[in-house]
């Protein structure tokens, strides 16, 4: 396949960036797509050229490090992935290929397509969390059943890698469905409900606090997210919210 | 020859660590104020320690090179994590884990550690469930089982196909928790580059901010090592790309013994190799074993057909099928340990009867277990459990709800549906065995310096039973580690805080300094990867599966060869106060040029068969790996210069609770 890259390059947060273009002549459609990137900055190193920075490290889908606007879409075409487990099979030979970075204010550019998301750990630092030390000396795992309804629910909450396409699919740059994701799983189990209302407190108010917008229900972070977390999890966060401040 | 001591303490095994715990110094609270300790590396072994030294009341610096500490590469592992609840009642018990351990590990490791292991599972689930992560339930509410390879029982705990994943972001939030309350102060985006020993301890480390490119000096009054393996050495494999074993070398070449490097697992399941571009390889859960059988053409006709693309699997009759691991191990069947099915994969592979164009490949099929599930589900709801089409659908329904991440996994980088034609697996490097030697209470050579999780060497021998990994990872950070290191702390609640500005600081800052302007300033012709690609494919054709003498023996040269050849002609772009992923890269590789040449120096002197490490030349007559007697040690290596001045020490390994006896699986 024969590609011509469009790729967002700015040198550091302060610098001013700007869309570069680069063609690649031979790409198979068995690579994924940053293993394409690879071939791309092997050509640039061996042409003394900078390469082009990215996050990426498991390449398996869960770690949640990599994060591409890939023609106008988080983690690309495709559904329910994310850009290390997009293959170049979902493109066409001669295609033009946009690749920018997360666009969100809480989310500054720290060179190309590499993005500070630790608004992100600030969030869970204030409250995603049970303060259950680790003492060895907790009750017996299976003391408190737990439906299976229930675990299944917070096992599909708990799901999120945290990598931030919710924000960035969204026009308000709206961290609710990170947000609602953890509050929801542990509101749905009875380990979580001690600490619930000063959590969803404690959580929404350092999302403001980071500078993410306000959920307006479009529903762009359901359809882009590649673990498929559902917009319950806003209802149910807002639920939380309202229920801590009565 | 100097002798290690492992400072097992003495007693009945079932005694040990309770009486070890009620013997210990302690640090009282307001002490422990005034006390640091660094942790590098955040999966599940760093990031448990770092949370419960800092709910101690330590001050702890923890340092990764992620951009949050919820990326370590814990979160990757799929199937479960064993403990001996015996919530099933099929006879599992403290006693039995340790067993299957010690017995899965080939007789190669430490019985005291691994029967500390056995008796500590049970908490790690407990502490998890009140952490809040969402084990797998069944109707009742009860916690669900189920089985992994290498045992009789089911004893292995999940959460769907995300068992790491859960684990990892639990002890994430613990240690949210604690950087909230400001008892850890969180380094992400760092790199540690060397360890630097004050009077003969640890007393603190050289980091690059991976961001700005700063050379940074931390100290502390202890230093942690939740690092990981180093099985990026092979260049492909199922690590993250960031993986890597500079911090565990570094503090090799300050002083800390590095054990067994040579014990590698090889994952008997995972993605083949579809071309050069490929960057890392895939694994497939072992939990797809309790349901997959693995199988090959019996008639090299059809393997031939199958390769032209002229026949299916589904298309190849029963009869003509050969179930090898059935076949072989009747007992334990699919579910032999990972050592054992690998090479059973690389045997037939071997002999010509490989799946795919390149002959690397076996099935995995789910046929059997769709109509099995299928036609179970059609009896529960009273339809016609002869109805083919019935049974397909209500078949695939389970096995989608069991296992539905891994095939949609493999639907998108194969692009085959795992449905409906059987999925295409090979083994790939996936975790080591070997790692710094540590002592009973996890400490390397250098006092002060621990090493804990996948970074160690001590508890699985020679081979890894499936989902024992995460639970030495939080055995190590919540539970064993918090008390050892208060033993070794309570002589320095009298230190004071450790200074930076000191002649040690400056020479390992410099060292680190110097390390990165030869890179940087190098000017080659060739990039990072070309030699990484170099060292793992004569890893994996040299020190891979099967090893002989004389393949390793060329390995030493070879590496050795590449490794000057590297720092005559790399190529690293950009500057060294920037974000240089490709200057990150090269020091990493620079260390694995160096670890690859002692895990041959290794696997050479190990004139053996054990677990992962298997020499051609001694086997049984069926081709089983064969143990010898004289070989029941560590091998603990010294650093010297250079990787083939490595001098050896001996840990002779004492089986008192266990009769040492053949590993069958048969």
């Amino acid at each position: 396949m024969k590609l011509t890259l469009k790729i967002w390059r700015q040198k550091s947060a302060e610098s001013k960036g700007k869309i570069v273009d680069y063609k690649l002549d031979d790409v198979s459609p068995d690579m994924s797509f940053l293993e394409m990137l690879d071939v791309l900055n092997q050509d640039l190193i061996n042409k003394n050229e900078e390469p082009v920075a990215f996050d990426h490290d498991c390449r398996e889908g869960i770690c949640g490090m990599c994060s591409m606007f890939i023609n106008g879409r988080s983690h690309g075409p495709d559904r329910a992935i994310t850009v290390c487990q997009l293959h170049m099979r979902s493109f066409s030979d001669g295609d033009t290929i946009y690749i920018e970075p997360w666009r969100a204010k809480a989310f500054p550019v720290i060179k190309d397509l590499i993005v500070d998301r630790s608004a992100f750990d600030r969030i869970q630092q204030a409250g995603g969390f049970i303060s259950v030390n680790t003492s060895g000396n907790t009750q017996d795992a299976n003391a408190i059943p737990i439906s299976k309804h229930a675990a299944d629910e917070a096992m599909d909450a708990a799901t999120c890698i945290g990598c931030g396409a919710c924000v960035a699919s969204c026009k308000n740059s709206s961290a609710m469905l990170f947000v609602g994701a953890k509050v929801s799983q542990y509101a749905l189990l009875p380990q979580g409900q001690v600490e619930a209302a000063d959590r969803v407190k404690n959580m929404v108010a350092q999302m403001d606090l980071e500078g993410f917008g306000n959920c307006t229900n479009t529903g762009a972070c359901e359809v882009e997210c590649p673990k498929g977390i559902s917009l319950e999890n806003i209802a149910r966060m807002n639920r939380e919210l309202i229920k801590a401040n009565l | 020859m100097a002798t290690l001591d492992s400072k097992v303490p003495k007693g009945p095994i079932k005694d040990k660590w309770t009486d070890y715990k009620n013997h210990i110094d302690l640090v009282n609270p307001a002490n422990k104020r005034n006390i640091d300790i660094i942790i590098v590396g955040t999966g599940l072994a760093g990031g448990s320690a770092a949370a419960t030294l800092a709910e101690l009341g330590y001050n702890v610096k923890a340092f990764c090179f992620q951009d949050s500490p919820r990326r370590a590469h814990s979160i990757a592992a799929q199937g479960g994590i064993n403990a001996a609840k015996n919530y099933q009642g099929d006879g599992d018990s403290t006693y039995r884990l340790f067993y299957d351990t010690v017995k899965g590990g080939d007789y190669r490791s430490r019985e005291s550690n691994v029967h500390r292991l056995a008796e500590v599972s049970t908490n790690i689930i407990d502490q998890c469930v009140a952490q809040g992560v969402p084990f797998a339930r069944d109707y009742g509410g009860l916690l669900d089982n189920r089985s992994f390879g290498g045992v009789l029982v089911s004893r292995t705990f999940y959460a769907k196909g995300q068992t790491g994943q859960q684990l990892l972001l639990g002890a994430y939030s613990a240690m949210n928790r604690q950087i909230g309350r400001g008892k850890i102060k969180m380094y992400s985006r760092h790199e540690m580059l060397d360890v630097v020993i004050v009077d003969g301890k640890a007393r603190g480390i050289i980091a690059r901010n991976l961001v700005t490119g700063e050379i940074e000096r931390h100290s502390a009054h202890a230093v942690v090592l939740g690092t990981g393996g180093y099985g990026n050495a092979f260049y492909l494999s199922t690590y993250a790309m960031g993986s890597n074993v500079t911090a565990a070398w570094k503090a090799h070449k300050r002083g800390a013994f590095f054990a067994n490097p040579c014990y590698t697992q090889i994952h008997p399941t995972c993605i083949p190799v579809s071309g050069d571009h490929q960057s890392k390889l895939t694994l497939m859960s072992e939990s797809l074993r309790n349901d997959g059988r693995i199988w090959v053409p019996k008639n090299m006709d059809d393997v031939f057909a199958i390769r032209e693309g002229k026949l299916k699997p589904t298309q190849i009759a029963e009869e003509n099928r050969d179930y090898y691991l059935e076949r072989r191990y009747p007992a334990f069947g699919n579910l032999v340990p990972r050592d054992v099915a690998s090479r059973a994969a690389k045997e037939r592979c071997d002999a010509g009867y490989g799946v795919n164009k390149t002959g690397e490949a076996v099935y995995l099929d789910f046929a059997a277990a769709i109509e099995r599930y299928g036609k179970e589900q059609a009896h529960v709801k009273g339809l016609d459990e002869n109805d083919k089409a019935v049974i397909d659908k209500l078949g695939k329904e389970i096995v989608k709800a069991k296992y539905g991440n891994l095939f949609q996994m493999y639907e998108k980088i194969v692009d085959q549906n795992p449905y409906e034609t059987p999925m295409m697996i090979y083994p790939a490097v996936h975790y080591t065995m070997g790692g710094i030697w540590v002592d009973y209470n996890l400490m390397t050579t250098v006092p002060g310096l621990y090493a804990i999780g996948e970074a160690n060497f001590s508890d699985h021998g020679a081979n890894r039973l499936g989902a024992s990994a995460l639970m030495q990872g939080l055995a190590d950070g919540y539970f064993v580690l918090p008390y050892t290191i208060g033993d070794y702390l309570a002589a320095d609640i009298r230190t004071g805080s450790i200074s930076t500005e000191t002649k040690e600081f400056d020479e390992a800052e410099k060292e680190v300094k110097t390390n990165i302007d030869k890179l940087v300033n190098n000017n080659g012709t060739h990039s990072v990867d070309y030699f990484h690609k170099k060292l793992g494919k004569i890893m994996w054709n040299k020190c891979g599966m099967a090893r002989n003498e004389k393949d390793l023996k060329s390995a030493i040269t070879e590496i050795a060869e590449l490794r000057a050849e590297f720092w005559k002609d790399v190529k690293v772009p950009g500057s060294a106060d920037e974000y240089n992923e490709e200057l990150a890269k090269a020091g990493r590789v620079a260390d694995f040029l160096e670890l690859g040449e002692l895990f041959a120096k290794d696997a050479l002197q190990r004139e053996e068969s054990a677990g992962g490490h298997f020499r051609e030349e001694y086997q049984t007559p069926e081709g089983e790996a064969m143990r010898r007697k004289e070989f029941q040690y560590v091998s603990a290596w010294e650093y010297k210069g250079e990787p083939k001045d490595a001098v050896l020490h001996k840990e002779e390994l004492v089986y008192e609770n266990i009769e040492v006896k053949e590993r069958s699986y048969k």
